[in-house]
């Protein structure tokens, strides 16, 4: 199926729009559309009329413009009439907000839709979903733009079962500086899944990082969407719940009793290149990590330089619970590093890993550090502890270690305090493309993402 | 599927699993290595058999009605001699459904588990862990679907926390994982081959040493059309 004109659509009909109540979702998605976004906007409604000035149509086959996107947000009984029409007008494909289907107890009602939209090879997304954002393009939620948030463009796409989850998941990454390219809530997916979805990322440009919140495939969905995610050369981060046991069943074989639904899940996932997460922070940080560096896996040994002993110690906590490695640094080197350092730190400074450049140091002797491990192949990734607190630190730092992660294709992660106040260093760093966690653990968990993952 | 594990499949619809000895035959013919053994069903047959897998062996209870052969004192490890054989037997006999012994080779080595079942989402998967009898207990085991490749084999088998167990922990033989990869694939492969018939598989255990890995038990479960 063929999802380009669904995602990316240049004219849209919203279906149900209301003459009477401005709250009414499709009201809502229509002035959203219509006023903020750049897809050509039309409104139907049976009774015809105008709201706010624009001509309201009786049917879609009326509007006077070719209609790449249908919204629907009518019952659900009337859904299955308002497909074939939105079909007769040749529209590239139609989103079904409305619930009232398999989840309401009427698969019957969905089991039409789905046998409408295979007979004409109709995309639809839904039902009970919000639907499609796609900036500049098109905002199908039915929340209104004051209740969201101005969100960053970016790389990272996101699929939701949840439209919920979804929305909570684009505060989360944008309050950490990731930016979205579009989100899909698919709902009950009774067309289109995970798996349709997944062969649209792969052909978008504007998509590097693909994020998911799911609560299972449907029947042998799974395995396909394995299939394309070890296809797919972007990462795909996924959050799952329903995890917890539905209740033993009685079996015969050892590795039926064993091998339960979320084992099998979690199990056949680390044998693909799909990387699951244990919290929405990990999955935050995950798509941090790889919004910033998409195509880059690396191996487990990390070195860290800090400005504080107690926050090179908490990271080499973290580093253990997570697997990496705090690499061993030879004497050598040490010795030869302590040579490159001003006076300042030279006598002072603990240069076993993590390094703890105390609070004396600044930009240059950062830089130098930072410099001379970019060059040794027995790190794979830098994390540096920056404080805004230390004196000789400047807020051109971030433009300076962006400079050597151009020059020596190695990733570096940051961990700076978030607040107001320290923007122009966290700018520094992630205008200049480098991301910048707002605490030390999710520093490490976004090394623990580049780590994880197998090209 | 070959004709002759078409034909034992179609014969044990009526139980809904594979009996032990042919259950056998099957892993076989996918060329995995199962342990000697002889179907026996008359007194005369058991002392010749017996000759033939030599002793001590293992004698296990062949009936279509006992699935969990432990369960009711079917299986009984270390038989000495034509004495203590006869008097398995002789028990054996007695049990519901009976339907001969089992005389299989004692085998050493590490045990490991090889499994499958059919998932709703991801078809069929595939099971392997560590511990024999006590793999319900520590669940140390790594699912993919199947068929594996040896790679991805060789990377599940490293991603169980008892790997240590087979690479010569404190003493133990070391179990050759070459080979012991080889066979998970093998299984991978009939696994999936079987997949419109077969509900869940479990080769347990699979006797690992420095050689080979060899197939002690075997247990197939089929689907209920």
């Amino acid at each position: 199926m063929d999802l380009k004109k669904l995602v990316e659509p240049e004219s849209i009909a919203v279906i149900g729009v209301s003459l009477t109540n401005p709250f009414n979702p499709a009201n809502i998605i229509y002035s959203k559309n219509h006023y903020h976004y750049k897809a050509r906007t039309y409104g139907v409604n049976p009774n015809g009329g105008s709201i706010y000035g624009q001509k309201i149509y009786t049917s879609i086959t009326e509007i006077p413009d070719k209609i790449d996107l249908a919204v629907l947000a009518i019952r659900a009984e009337l859904v299955p009439a308002a497909l074939r029409e939105c079909i007769s007008k040749g529209v590239a494909g139609a989103i079904i907000i409305s619930g009232g289907f398999a989840e309401a107890g009427r698969k019957d009602l969905q089991d039409e839709v789905v046998k409408i939209s295979r007979e004409h090879d109709f995309p639809v997304i839904g039902p009970n979903c919000i639907g499609i954002y796609s900036h500049p393009l098109i905002d199908t939620s039915f929340a209104q733009n004051e209740r969201l948030i101005y969100t960053r463009r970016g790389n990272v796409s996101l699929i939701s079962q949840s439209g919920g989850i979804l929305l909570d998941l684009i505060i989360k990454l944008t309050q950490e500086g990731v930016g979205i390219a579009r989100t899909v809530s698919v709902g009950n997916k009774a067309v289109v899944d995970e798996v349709e979805l997944l062969k649209y990322f792969k052909n978008d440009n504007r998509t590097k990082v693909i994020g998911m919140y799911l609560e299972g495939f449907n029947a042998e969905r799974g395995r396909l969407f394995i299939e394309e995610a070890d296809k797919l050369n972007k990462p795909v981060v996924m959050f799952k719940s329903g995890k917890t046991p539905s209740g033993l069943k009685a079996v015969s074989s050892h590795t039926a009793s064993i091998a339960g639904d979320y084992m099998v899940f979690s199990e056949v996932l680390k044998g693909s290149r799909a990387m699951e997460v244990e919290t929405v922070g990990e999955f935050v940080s995950f798509c941090e990590a790889f919004s910033y560096y998409p195509k880059t896996a690396i191996n487990n040994n990390i070195c860290v330089i800090s400005v504080s002993g107690g926050h090179g110690a908490m990271a080499a906590d973290c580093c253990y619970t997570a697997g990496l490695n705090n690499v061993a640094i030879p004497s050598a080197d040490q010795d030869k590093l302590r040579s490159l350092l001003s006076k300042n730190i030279q006598a002072i400074a603990s240069l076993s890993n993590p390094l703890d450049l105390t609070g004396s140091t600044g930009d240059d002797d950062i830089y130098v550090t930072t410099k001379f491990f970019m060059d040794k192949d027995y790190v794979d990734c830098i994390v540096l502890l920056l404080l805004p607190y230390v004196p000789h630190l400047s807020s051109d730092i971030g433009a300076r270690i962006a400079q050597l992660v151009m020059e020596y294709k190695k990733p570096i992660i940051t961990y700076m305090p978030h607040v107001d106040k320290y923007g122009i260093f966290v700018d520094g760093f992630e205008a200049n493309g480098i991301p910048v966690a707002h605490s030390v653990s999710g520093a490490i968990t976004m090394a623990k993402g580049l780590a994880r993952r197998r090209l | 599927m070959k004709p002759e594990v078409k034909n034992i499949l179609n014969n044990s619809v009526k139980s809904g699993w594979v009996l032990e000895p042919l259950a056998k035959e099957i892993i076989k013919s996918y060329g995995l290595a199962a342990s000697i053994f002889v179907w026996a069903k008359t007194m005369e047959e058991v002392l010749q058999g017996a000759k033939k897998v030599g002793y001590p062996l293992v004698a296990k209870i062949v009936s279509e009605k006992i699935i969990h052969k432990s369960d009711v004192g079917g299986v009984v490890v270390g038989v000495r001699d034509n004495n203590q054989m006869l008097e398995v037997f002789e028990k054996f006999s007695k049990l519901d459904g009976f339907d001969g012994v089992l005389l299989d080779e004692m085998l050493s080595g590490s045990e490991v588990i090889f499994g499958s079942k059919n998932d709703a989402q991801f078809g069929v998967v595939v099971m392997i862990g560590i511990g024999g009898t006590a793999v319900e207990v520590y669940k140390d085991v790594a699912l993919r679907m199947a068929p594996v490749t040896k790679e991805i084999a060789v990377a599940a088998l490293h991603s169980l926390k008892g790997i240590k167990l087979l690479q010569g922990y404190r003493g133990k033989e070391v179990v050759n994982l070459e080979k012991l990869a080889q066979a998970v694939v093998k299984f991978s492969d009939m696994a999936y081959d079987l997949k419109d018939e077969v509900e869940s598989m479990d080769l347990n255990p699979v006797m690992c040493n420095k050689d080979k890995a060899t197939v002690a038990d075997a247990r197939i479960i089929l689907k209920t059309k």
